[in-house]
C-alpha cells in the first residue's frame, strides 16, 4: 500500500470538558476577541462595499477623485482595494491573536505540570 | 510569423507545461487526490484559487459586460471580490480546522445527518456541473476563434487535456497546474490593458489611466459619458441611470458575495493548505491575485469602449481599422449600412452595428434560426445597391433579436489589436483564455468527483472501501464527469448562460447560511438547519425557473419600484434560510455533545488536526 499509516492515533478533536477552567477561560477570551475583530472588519466591509459602492453611490458620484466620480470609483476600484486590505488586516490580527493564545495555553500547561509535580512530592 | 502561427506555438507550449506538471505531481493516495496532501504553500494556493476562480467568463466576458453596463457592471466586481471577505472571515479558517475533504462533509458532520449531507452533495454537484458546462464551451469558443477549428473539435481537445491532468494528479496536479495557468492568464490580461492605457492616456497603470485625462484632452470618463449621451445610451458612470435600479444592484451584489463564499470549488481550496494560519494567508493571496485582474478589467472596459466608438463612428468602409476587418469575419461585430456609407453606432433605431449568432435565437418570443453570416451581409449589400428593391434589410430583424451593438466578448478579444500590439501578444490572449477556462473546469471536476466518490461512495455507500478502491472510484468519477461536461459543451443546453445566476443563487441560499450558523452557533440543530436549506433552495429555484422559463413577472415584494431580477433573488433566499433556521431553532433540541465538541474544536486554533491519513480522519 502506498499511503502512510499514522504512527499513533491521537484524538483529533480535543474534548473541552476535560480542560481545566483556566484553559476554558482562555478559550472564551480568544473567541470573544476573534468575534470582535471579525465584527469590526465586517462592518467596514458592508459600509464600503454595499454602502459606498451601492447605496450611496449616486450621492458620492457628485464628488470627484481625479477624473473618477467617487461613487463609480468605489464600485469599480475602491471597494476591491478595501476588501484586499480587510483580509490582510484580518490575517495579521488573527495570527497574532493565535500566537498569544498559544503562549497562554503553554504557560497554563507548564504551571499545571509544576503543580502536579509539587503535589507528588507532598 | 502570423497570429495563427504564434497561437499554435503558445497553446502548444502552455499545454505541454500543464501536462508536464501533472506528470511530475501525480498522486497515489486519496489525500493527495482530494486535498493535495495539505502541503501547498499559502501564496501558491492563493494563486491556484485565483486561477480556479477566474473562469473563461471572467477573462473574456467580464470586461465586456462592464464596458456595456458602465457603473452597474461594478456589481460583478464587488460581488465576486467581496465574497472573499466573507469567505476569509467566516468560513476558511474554521473549515480548514475541521479538516475533512469537502463541503458536504462539514454539513453532514455538523448537523449529524445524512439527509443534510445529501442535500449538500446534490447542490454541490448541480452548482459545479452548471459551471463546468460553460467552461468547456469556453474552451471550444477560444479554439474556434483563434485557431479556426470547429468549436466541437476545440471542446474535445480541452476534454482530453483536462482528463489527463485531473485524473493523474488530482488536487495536487490541478493546484500546481493552476499556478502556471494563473501566470499565463494574468500576463495575457495585463499587457494589452497597459498598452492601451499608455496609448490613450500616457499612464502605464490602467487603474490610474482610467481616472486620467486623454492625450488629446479631457477626462476619459467624462468623455465616455458625453459619447454615451450623444449616442442615446445610459450614462457610463452615473449610478442607477439605466436598467438597473438601486434595489436590484444591491441584491445582485449581495447574492454574488454570499454565493462566492458558498461555492464548493472555492471553499475546498482552503482544505489544501498546511494550517489555519496558512488558510488565512491563503485567502489574502487569493483575493490579491484576483484583484490584479478585477482592478484592471474596468480600465480595459472603458478604454476599449472609448477606442471602439472613436475609431468606428462616422467612418466609411475605406477608413475602418484593421481590427474591425479581422473580427468582422467572426460575426462578433457587423456593419449593416443604411445607405449613407458611413458607420453609425447608437442606441436608437438608426444603429448600424450588430453582432451575429448562429443557432437558435428568440425574436418576439418565437425561436428562429438566422441564415449564415455571408448570406446576411450579401443580402443586405444587395438591398443597399438596388436601392431597396432587391435583397433584404436585415437591421430590424437583428434589432428585434437583441443583437444590436457588437458582441461584448470583443472588448477583451480585440483590445490587443486595437492597441496595435504585436502578433505574439494577441496569441498570448488566446493562451490566457484557454488557461482561464481549463483551470476552472479542472477545479470544478474535482469537486464533482469528491462529492460523489467521497461523500456518497466512501461515507454513505461503502464506508470500509480500501484506499486503492476509493482512489479508483475518484478517478473514474472524474473521467465520467469530464465526458458529461464535454457533451454539455458540444450540445450546449440553452440554459447554460442563464444558470450561472442559478449557481450563485443556490450557493448563497443553501450552503452559506448553513455553514456560517454551523460555526457560529452551538444551538442550531439538525431539523432547523435542513429546513432552512430546503426553504432557501426551493424558493430560489422556484423564482429563477418561473421567471426565466415560465415568463413570471419579477416580484416587487410590495416595497421595490421594480421587480427583483432572478440574479439577485439568492440574497432573499439566503435571508429566508437564516430566518427559518433561527425561528425554528428554539423549538427543536440542541445538537448532541459530540457535535458541540466539534464546534468547539473548530473554533479553537490550537491542536489543529495533523495531516492525518484518510482512514482515521474520515471515520472519526
Amino acid at each position: 500500500m502506498s499511503y502512510e499509516k499514522p504512527q499513533s492515533v491521537e484524538p483529533i478533536f480535543p474534548q473541552p470538558e476535560h480542560l481545566s477552567p483556566a484553559v476554558q477561560a482562555s478559550l472564551r477570551r480568544y473567541w470573544r476577541s476573534n468575534v470582535k475583530i471579525m465584527g469590526v472588519l465586517l462592518v467596514i466591509w458592508a459600509a464600503v462595499g454595499l454602502g459606498c459602492g451601492v447605496l450611496f453611490a449616486d450621492v458620492l458620484n457628485k464628488l470627484n477623485l481625479g477624473g473618477y466620480p467617487l461613487g463609480f470609483w468605489f464600485a469599480q476600484q475602491g471597494s476591491i482595494i478595501v476588501f484586499v486590505i480587510l483580509i490582510l488586516v484580518y490575517a495579521v490580527a488573527l495570527n497574532r491573536l493565535d500566537a498569544r493564545h498559544h503562549a497562554e495555553i503553554e504557560a497554563l500547561k507548564k504551571r499545571s505540570l509544576k503543580k502536579g509535580r509539587a503535589g507528588g512530592e507532598e | 510569423m502570423t497570429v495563427r502561427a504564434w497561437t499554435f506555438v503558445f497553446v502548444g507550449v502552455s499545454f505541454s507545461i500543464y501536462l508536464l506538471i501533472a506528470w511530475l505531481s501525480r498522486v497515489r493516495d486519496t489525500k493527495g487526490f482530494y486535498v493535495a496532501g495539505r502541503g501547498v504553500p499559502a501564496a501558491a494556493n492563493g494563486m491556484a484559487t485565483a486561477a480556479d476562480w477566474m473562469s473563461a467568463a471572467s477573462f473574456i466576458s467580464m470586461a465586456g459586460l462592464i464596458s456595456f453596463m458602465g457603473y452597474a457592471g461594478g456589481m460583478y466586481l464587488m460581488g465576486w471580490t467581496g465574497g472573499y471577505v466573507l469567505l476569509a472571515l467566516l468560513l476558511a479558517p474554521y473549515l480548514r480546522k475541521f479538516g475533512h475533504f469537502t463541503v458536504p462533509d462539514f454539513i453532514g458532520d455538523r448537523y449529524d445527518s445524512d439527509v443534510a449531507r445529501l442535500v449538500a452533495v446534490v447542490s454541490a454537484v448541480f452548482v459545479s456541473f452548471t459551471y463546468v458546462a460553460g467552461q468547456m464551451r469556453g474552451v471550444g469558443v477560444v479554439f474556434s476563434r483563434f485557431l479556426e477549428v470547429d468549436i466541437n473539435v476545440g471542446v474535445m481537445i480541452g476534454m482530453g487535456i483536462v482528463f489527463v491532468y485531473a485524473t493523474l494528479g488530482g488536487m495536487k496536479g490541478i493546484t500546481w497546474t493552476q499556478v502556471a495557468q494563473y501566470w499565463v492568464l494574468i500576463t495575457a490580461f495585463l499587457i494589452p490593458a497597459i498598452a492601451i492605457s499608455i496609448r490613450l492616456t500616457g499612464q502605464p497603470l490602467p487603474q490610474v489611466g482610467l481616472g486620467s485625462q486623454l492625450l488629446d484632452g479631457g477626462y476619459l470618463l467624462a468623455k465616455l459619458d458625453q459619447i454615451h449621451a450623444d449616442l442615446g445610451f445610459s450614462s457610463y458612470t452615473a449610478a442607477f441611470d439605466g436598467k438597473w435600479d438601486k434595489a436590484n444592484v444591491f441584491f445582485v451584489t449581495l447574492a454574488l458575495m454570499a454565493g462566492t463564499a458558498g461555492l464548493p470549488h472555492v471553499i475546498v481550496r482552503f482544505y489544501t493548505v498546511k494550517s489555519v494560519r496558512a488558510a488565512r494567508w491563503s485567502a489574502f493571496w487569493a483575493l490579491f491575485f484576483i484583484a490584479l485582474l478585477y482592478l484592471t478589467a474596468p480600465a480595459t472596459a472603458a478604454f476599449a469602449r472609448y477606442y471602439m466608438v472613436d475609431s468606428l463612428q462616422g467612418k466609411t468602409a475605406a477608413e475602418l481599422p484593421s481590427w474591425f476587418r479581422n473580427w468582422e469575419k467572426t460575426g462578433l461585430i457587423l456593419w449593416l449600412d443604411d445607405g449613407d456609407r458611413k458607420l453609425r453606432y447608437s442606441a436608437g433605431e438608426d444603429n448600424e452595428v450588430f453582432s451575429y449568432k448562429a443557432g437558435e435565437i428568440k425574436v418576439n418570443g418565437q425561436k428562429i434560426r438566422l441564415p449564415p453570416l455571408q448570406q446576411i451581409t450579401a443580402g443586405h449589400q444587395e438591398w443597399i445597391t438596388s436601392g431597396g428593391t432587391q435583397g433584404h434589410d436585415w437591421r430590424p430583424m437583428l434589432r428585434q433579436a437583441n443583437l444590436s451593438g457588437p458582441d461584448r466578448d470583443i472588448i477583451v478579444l480585440a483590445t490587443p489589436e486595437m492597441a496595435e500590439l504585436a502578433a505574439w501578444i494577441i496569441a498570448l490572449v488566446a493562451a490566457g483564455g484557454l488557461a482561464a477556462a481549463l483551470s476552472t473546469a479542472s477545479g470544478l471536476l474535482l469537486v464533482i468527483s469528491s462529492a460523489v466518490a467521497h461523500d456518497v461512495y466512501a461515507r454513505m455507500i461503502h464506508p470500509d472501501a480500501s484506499e486503492k478502491n476509493r482512489l479508483l472510484v475518484g478517478r473514474s468519477v472524474i473521467g465520467v464527469a469530464v465526458v458529461i461536461a464535454g457533451v454539455f459543451g458540444i450540445f450546449p443546453p440553452g440554459f447554460v448562460s442563464q444558470v450561472v445566476a442559478f449557481a450563485f443563487g443556490l450557493a448563497a441560499a443553501s450552503f452559506f447560511p448553513a455553514i456560517v450558523l454551523g460555526i457560529f452557533s452551538k444551538r442550531v440543530g439538525t431539523v432547523p438547519a435542513v429546513l432552512g436549506m430546503l426553504t432557501g433552495l426551493f424558493f430560489t429555484s422556484y423564482y429563477i425557473i418561473a421567471s426565466v422559463y415560465g415568463g413570471m413577472q419579477p416580484w416587487t415584494f410590495g416595497m421595490f419600484e421594480r421587480g427583483i431580477s432572478p440574479q439577485g433573488i439568492g440574497a432573499i433566499g439566503m435571508a429566508l434560510n437564516f430566518l427559518v433556521t433561527l425561528i425554528l431553532t428554539p423549538l427543536f433540541p440542541a445538537p448532541s455533545q459530540a457535535v458541540k465538541d466539534l464546534v468547539d474544536s473548530v473554533r479553537e486554533p490550537e491542536g489543529e488536526a495533523p495531516a492525518v491519513a484518510i482512514e482515521t480522519a474520515a471515520e472519526h
